[in-house]
């Protein structure tokens, strides 16, 4: 089988099938798949949720839960096959060859445990005593580059923040040398710098100890910076496997294509490229299907996809499961519109279109008061936002960018009045806004709408999506009922759902519908300005791209101000025409889309920058990492409140005194003691993309 | 269209999720034949409450009398079949009365939150210092003996410990994306607490109302015991066993079957309780 000059590899998976049973029904969640990682190898699996990737990755740790059996196929790990073990070999295995690296570090450390205690706890097993499982211990925790391992050794979990949990839970993994690491999501949920810098960590573990990934993930970008070959699964079934490089540059399946087209890169504008995104709704695991599984939502699709595709060798190491291969990769059949560019620049902001104006807007929260602090006289709060000037167009898209705790939906919800703000003034329509909702009128709040992050959470859920849509009509709009019912229905038809389902209930709709009758209900009122807090986030990266459309869209047609919170440079890059960046409460930079990606940059810009995971294996960036955590809103240090992280720290200046806001030529705004020419002088442009990133077409 | 038709499916549903574990199967079985008593003993007793059979006392159970007779030859069936339809009624209308008032006091104090919620809460923490059963003393003592005393007692045993438990609910949705949407839709208080929170509270109210019903039997069978709240001739399970005390050498029946209907429906109302939760807890059935 495998030919005398390649060594034998590390990993092999065949024909495996796993099947869940629920209620009486059981399914396939993995279907017939096959793949096999190198000694060395970090082998990347791509999927959204459902497509059986995390299965697939439990199933090589044999940690399946009992609702799921492998129906068929072997897991072969140098050679030899792990389903037939029984459990006392396989603990033999767990730890020394092959280990795994959970996705929640919140849960999956022992709350009531020390961490030193927890890490020498799988070292005593081999026969070392204790003093030597610290020594080991303590070195293991060196090793995930965690400041001061005694202390952290000495600490429970919960003092410690999720990206050091996440080193913990490597330290532990890595601990007995495995040859194999099954890495599940290990960075989703920690924010953007703390995930570059864990991102390193792995690679250089990776390359110090010659460990073989193997990494599941739905970010494309993270994959694509982390891994030398890439596989697709979709519903079950792997699409398209292929070397990092290739895949990203000349994928073959449709479905690929379509994921690496529903997410922006970094430094593209809405203005001048429409992502494509995959249409429909991503497949429930209890449909019955037959031929391709891709077929319902393939743009390509001809009748020959009713017979299944088996996975076609298209080049040496590259195979895809599409029938239509040949022509994809000829170029006779693409699914990629020619770039629908919308003519003109980007449009610059005009004076007098202003509708919302924000003059030094201050949140504090007082903390709940201790004993301590009732004796010591303090009183301590949280400074969520700290004087805070904005102005929003109509027509126009502010990005507010901020890692967590930034206070970046805490400025959204105080503008919307569901948080009181302690100090400042807000102008809508140049009319001052009273601070909370109650002191609002109905016509006030009808101008001002939100879309959530949550989408399971945004409805009531025993109320019908008609009942849902009719409510802010006849509340804010002043609708009659049965006017409101078939409007109901055309604002349906706006964020393009069928009228059907206005008689389903939230729960009967998928993600990406959810989140557009979200949309729809918003624009119900017909306001002017729109606060949408990482709407797209918690969806599955082919639906992203279709609501962020729809939702630019209906914002451009109605001319309404749109204020998008997100954690993610790209999508905020994309989606505005003014970029804000946020870091503990103050504003760092204000700059038009286009300059924000060019220096000067703020250093804190910067970090961000550098920190994004690009999705092109080949692209450069700049390689800046920020040290530690930030600090807690309640301590924000004096001076400048990022000159405890700031690359580009000068001294005693940004320790004590406020940095100035420097205007750029554009109207742009960085608040940092080095001048604008400075800064330009030092920094390069953080990133590149091996190719073009814009005209695709 | 379809609310009726809706309705019924969901009705449908539910009554599949009772049967489909056999405990909360038993607990809706048991649940049912006391409530079937309550609604018909009148119709199918053989006996009256108080009619004494004077040639039959100290009769052991039989075909002619299955539970047997007492001193006074009073059918011990007829006499548990007929005490159902009191201590069911009193028990589901003090639940109920508890349950709305509860879960508005609880809906209010938890939304509205501050020195209000503070206030309320800390009152009703002092009434549950009080073990429930000195309370009901407490407040009968002060209360004049009647039906209705009986149900004031039992609403205000109960009620902050409704009201405690939709608080606690309301807390964690309170801050939730909906809620906020209903804010910002300019809806009023009533609609935000009813229409948008409460449902959240039916698996919690559920759960609380089913076992304050079993408990709430149980209190009124003590009080009855007790001879607190009722007047004999009552027709009381608790003032039956009390009753029959002294009978427990020469007519055990007479005291263990009052007894064991007690027991029987509280063990049965817990049981539903759990499928009761499990319903509330399962969204209306996709239409396919």
């Amino acid at each position: 089988m495998t030919r005398a000059s390649t060594p034998a590899p590390l990993l092999e998976v065949q024909r495996l099938t796993v099947a869940y049973t629920r209620a009486g029904r059981s399914y396939d969640a993995v279907r017939q798949v096959s793949l096999t990682v190198q000694q060395g190898e970090s082998y990347g699996l791509v999927g959204e949720s459902g497509s059986g990737k995390t299965t697939l990755a439990l199933s090589v740790m044999r940690y399946l839960p009992r609702s799921a059996a492998v129906r068929g196929g072997r897991v072969l790990l140098n050679g030899a096959d792990l389903l037939t073990l029984d459990a006392k070999a396989m603990r033999r295995i767990w730890g020394r060859r092959i280990a795994f690296v959970p996705q929640d570090p919140h849960t999956s450390l022992n709350p009531s445990m020390r961490i030193g205690q927890q890490l020498g706890e799988g070292l005593s097993t081999d026969g070392l005593d204790q003093r030597q499982a610290r020594q080991r211990a303590l070195s293991l925790l060196a090793d995930v580059h965690l400041p001061d391992p005694p202390r952290i050794a000495e600490c429970y979990p919960h003092q410690i923040s999720g990206g050091m949990r996440q080193r913990v839970l490597i330290a532990m993994a890595i601990s007995r040398e495995p040859q194999l690491l099954v890495m599940d999501e290990p960075t989703t949920g920690l924010d953007t710098t703390t995930q570059a810098s864990i991102l390193d960590l792995i690679r250089d573990l990776v390359r110090r100890r010659s460990m073989s990934i193997l990494y599941v993930s739905h970010n494309l970008g993270v994959v694509a910076q982390m891994c030398d070959r890439v596989a697709v699964m979709y519903a079950g079934e792997l699409l398209e496997d292929a070397p990092a490089a290739r895949l990203y540059a000349r994928p073959l399946h449709p479905y690929t294509q379509g994921l690496l087209d529903s997410v922006p890169r970094l430094g593209q504008n809405k203005r001048r490229v429409r992502l494509r995104g995959v249409a429909g709704r991503p497949p429930s695991p209890a449909e019955t299907r037959s031929g391709c599984v891709f077929l319902a939502r393939c743009p390509l699709a001809i009748d020959l996809c009713n017979d299944a595709p088996t996975l076609f060798e298209t080049a040496e190491g590259h195979t895809a499961r599409c029938h239509r291969w040949k022509e994809i990769e000829a170029g006779s059949a693409d699914p990629r519109q020619p770039a629908s560019r919308k003519a003109g620049p980007p449009r610059t902001p005009t004076i007098g279109r202003e509708v919302l104006a924000l003059q030094d807007v201050q949140v504090h929260f007082p903390l709940r008061r201790s004993l301590a602090d009732v004796f010591s006289r303090r009183i301590r709060r949280v400074r969520a936002v700290e004087d805070v000037s904005l102005s929003i167009e109509r027509g126009f898209a502010l990005g507010l960018v901020g890692e967590s705790g930034s206070g970046k939906t805490t400025l959204g919800l105080t503008i919307l009045g569901l948080v009181e703000r302690t100090s400042g003034e807000i102008h809508l329509l140049g009319k001052p806004l009273p601070s909370v909702i109650a002191g609002r009128s109905p016509g006030t709040l009808a101008r001002m709408q939100m879309i959530f992050q949550d989408v399971d959470e945004s409805f009531v859920p025993t109320m019908s999506i008609a009942e849902i849509l009719r409510r802010p009509l006849i509340r804010l709009s002043g609708s009659p009922p049965d006017e409101a019912s078939s409007k109901a229905i055309s604002l349906l038809e706006a964020v393009h759902l069928p009228p059907e389902f206005a008689d389903r209930f939230p729960s009967e709709l998928s993600g990406g519908e959810r989140q557009r009758v979200a949309i729809a209900r918003a624009f119900a009122s017909k306001p002017e300005v729109l606060v949408a807090d990482e709407p797209i986030s918690s969806l599955d990266v082919s639906v992203q791209a279709a609501v962020l459309n729809l939702l630019n869209d209906i914002q451009v047609v109605r001319d309404s101000g749109l204020i998008f919170i997100s954690h993610d440079l790209a999508v905020i890059g994309y989606i505005s025409d003014v970029i804000a960046v946020i870091y503990l409460g103050r504003l760092m930079q204000v700059a038009p889309a286009a300059e924000i990606f060019e220096p000067p940059y703020h250093p804190y810009t910067e970090a961000l920058l550098s920190a994004i995971p690009l999705i092109d294996p080949r692209g450069k960036q700049e390689r800046i990492r920020l040290q530690g955590d930030a600090p807690s809103p309640v301590d924000v240090p004096r001076g400048c409140p990022f000159h405890t992280r700031c690359p580009r720290f000068l001294g005693n200046l940004c320790k004590e005194v406020d940095p100035p806001e420097q205007r750029t030529a554009s109207g742009g705004m960085i608040r940092c003691h080095i001048s604008l020419d400075e800064l330009k002088a030092v920094q390069p442009r953080v990133f590149a993309f091996s190719s073009p990133v814009e005209g695709s077409g | 269209m379809s609310a009726s038709q809706g309705g019924r499916s969901r009705f449908r549903q539910a009554v599949a999720i009772l049967f489909q574990q056999r405990s909360s199967a038993i607990g809706t079985s048991i649940t049912l034949i006391f409530v079937l008593a309550a609604l018909f003993g009148p119709v199918v007793a053989p006996y009256g409450l108080n009619q004494q059979l004077t040639s039959a006392t100290f009769q052991p159970p039989s075909l002619a009398h299955w539970f047997g007779t007492d001193q006074l030859g009073r059918d011990v069936f007829s006499r548990v079949l007929l005490g159902a339809r009191d201590i069911l009624a009193f028990a589901g209308v003090g639940t109920l009365l508890a349950i709305i008032l509860g879960a508005t006091i609880g809906l209010f104090s938890g939304y509205t939150g501050g020195v209000v919620d503070e206030i309320i809460m800390r009152a009703f923490d002092g009434l549950l210092a009080l073990p429930a059963m000195l309370l009901a003393l407490l407040l009968l003592a002060s209360l004049a003996s009647s039906d209705l005393s009986v149900i004031i007692v039992l609403v205000v045993v109960y009620t902050p410990i409704v009201a405690r438990v939709v608080r606690s609910v309301v807390l964690s949705v309170k801050e939730l994306a909906y809620v906020r949407a209903a804010r910002l839709q300019g809806e009023g208080l009533g609609w935000i607490l009813y229409r948008a929170i409460l449902p959240a509270t039916y698996p919690a109210l559920a759960v609380e109302g089913a076992l304050r019903f079993s408990y709430a039997i149980f209190l009124i069978a003590s009080l009855g015991f007790l001879g607190i709240g009722f007047q004999p001739p009552s027709d009381n399970w608790g003032m039956m066993v009390s009753d029959a005390r002294q009978l427990t050498s020469a007519a055990p029946w007479a005291l263990y079957f009052p007894a064991a209907a007690i027991a029987v429906v509280v063990v049965g109302v817990n049981l539903l309780a759990d499928g009761l939760k499990r319903i509330a807890q399962t969204p209306p059935d996709p239409r396919s």
